[in-house]
């Protein structure tokens, strides 16, 4: 099938197998941020917007992204490299295989929670990004420091 | 994987019903189940096109399509309001936002999964579901029943006098769950569902708080890697003696 989106701001039209998922879509188009990890549903690892919704690329079939905008880390390189700053200033960034869809869906939450969301929150929508180095903590100062940068600096 | 040769996309559901009427083709949900199999399928049905990907909320009930994401479902303000958070409560721990954003409803219901934290919490609701030919099945009987070939269009929730509560038993956090409860106080009585036992979440009404709690022990409890049976069974009671503090108001009895 012909598969034709937008990605990352750039019409892109392909001729894909009907069973393809999203995730084997972007990185046959050179997005290679999105990483496949646990093929379970449940890193976060292969994290990319949907119409500005986060969503797991390795769940979403190829095809219900069509005449849609999906969005990946190469497409959000400012904002990703302005919060990779803060995560590396707190320790957050270690091994940092996990960092592609950690900062895909920190930027999804940024948009759709505001600056004085408590830890509760932020930690609840962050729940589905699995990190196995930090423990969270140091990750969670950066996040609360960088949506309060507005005030700070 | 996914695994099929041919896509359909149907522009009416007696068209997807049709095509689901040969043994070999699938229904496409959210996807994220059917992906850990390896079957191949001939052909995946996809019920994109048919406008089932909203919540529509009138004065008597709440008309919930098959595509809507459980994302939705947590975020829909009225069916919150009504069940006073329960059904965010037993959404909100699964896996994560990204992976609500994918789950849709129809999958989740039709699978009747025995981990599903969604089923237990709409059996305690007055709902129902709507299958494409066997029409409007009560959630009760269609968790319990077997609806070879059927296309689940809708969940029905009327919105009847009642009080809901959600409680649930992980081992960790975002993990499959230990067991599931979830409590109604109505104007006849009580009713629990518990579900994760590790089977399909089940139904039991009670006049009394005595009552429904030796029904919920009298529900049979499996074991499995998660926990046993006989561990299943006291968090079944502590969860639903929890539930029924809930809705008295007293978060410790």
């Amino acid at each position: 099938m012909i598969l034709e989106l937008t990605l990352n701001g750039k019409k892109v039209s392909a001729e894909v197998p009907e069973d393809m998922v999203l995730l084997d879509f972007c990185r046959s188009q050179g997005c290679h941020s999105v990483k496949r990890g646990c093929e379970t549903s449940n890193c976060g690892l292969c994290t990319v917007w949907l119409d500005e919704t986060p969503v797991l690329s390795c769940n979403v079939p190829a095809f219900r992204a069509a005449g849609r905008r999906v969005t990946t880390l190469e497409g959000l390189r400012k904002e990703a490299e302005e919060f990779g700053g803060y995560l590396a200033d707190e320790g957050g960034e270690q091994c940092g295989f996990c960092n592609p869809g950690f900062i895909m869906n920190v930027l999804a939450l940024e948009r759709e929670l505001s600056a004085d969301a408590s830890d509760e929150e932020i930690l609840a929508f962050l729940s589905g990004n699995l990190c196995r180095c930090t423990g969270y903590v140091s990750q969670l100062r950066a996040i609360r420091r960088w949506m309060k940068r507005g005030e700070s600096e | 994987m996914l695994n099929f040769r041919k896509l359909a996309c149907p522009e009416t559901i007696e068209e997807a019903w049709k095509l689901n009427q040969v043994r070999t083709n699938c229904v496409l949900g959210g996807t994220g189940w059917l992906k850990m199999g390896d079957r191949p399928w001939n052909t995946a049905i996809d019920l994109s096109r048919l406008g089932l990907d909203t919540i529509e909320e009138t004065e008597e009930e709440f008309r919930i399509g098959a595509m809507v994401t459980l994302r939705q479902l947590e975020q829909h303000k009225g069916l919150n309001a009504y069940t006073e958070r329960a059904v965010y409560d037993s959404v909100k721990h699964i896996v994560g936002t990204q992976f609500r954003n994918c789950a849709t409803v129809g999958g989740t219901f039709w699978s009747r999964f025995g981990f599903s934290d969604v089923l237990t919490c709409f059996l305690v609701l007055d709902a129902s579901v709507v299958l494409a030919h066997a029409g409007t099945v009560p959630l009760a009987e269609f968790a319990s029943g077997t609806y070879p070939n059927e296309i689940l269009t809708h969940v029905v929730v009327k919105k009847t006098a009642l009080q809901v509560v959600y409680d649930s038993f992980r081992n960790s956090d975002t993990d499959l769950p230990v067991v599931t409860v979830a409590v109604a106080r109505t104007e006849e009585g009580y009713r629990a569902a518990v579900g994760a036992r590790p089977a399909r979440a089940e139904l039991v009404t009670a006049e009394t708080e005595a009552e429904l709690k030796k029904h919920v022990q009298g529900l049979i409890y499996g074991s499995n890697t998660r926990a046993s049976g006989e561990y299943r069974a006291a968090l079944a009671d502590t969860l639903t003696g929890r539930c029924l503090g809930r809705l008295e108001g007293d978060e410790q009895k």
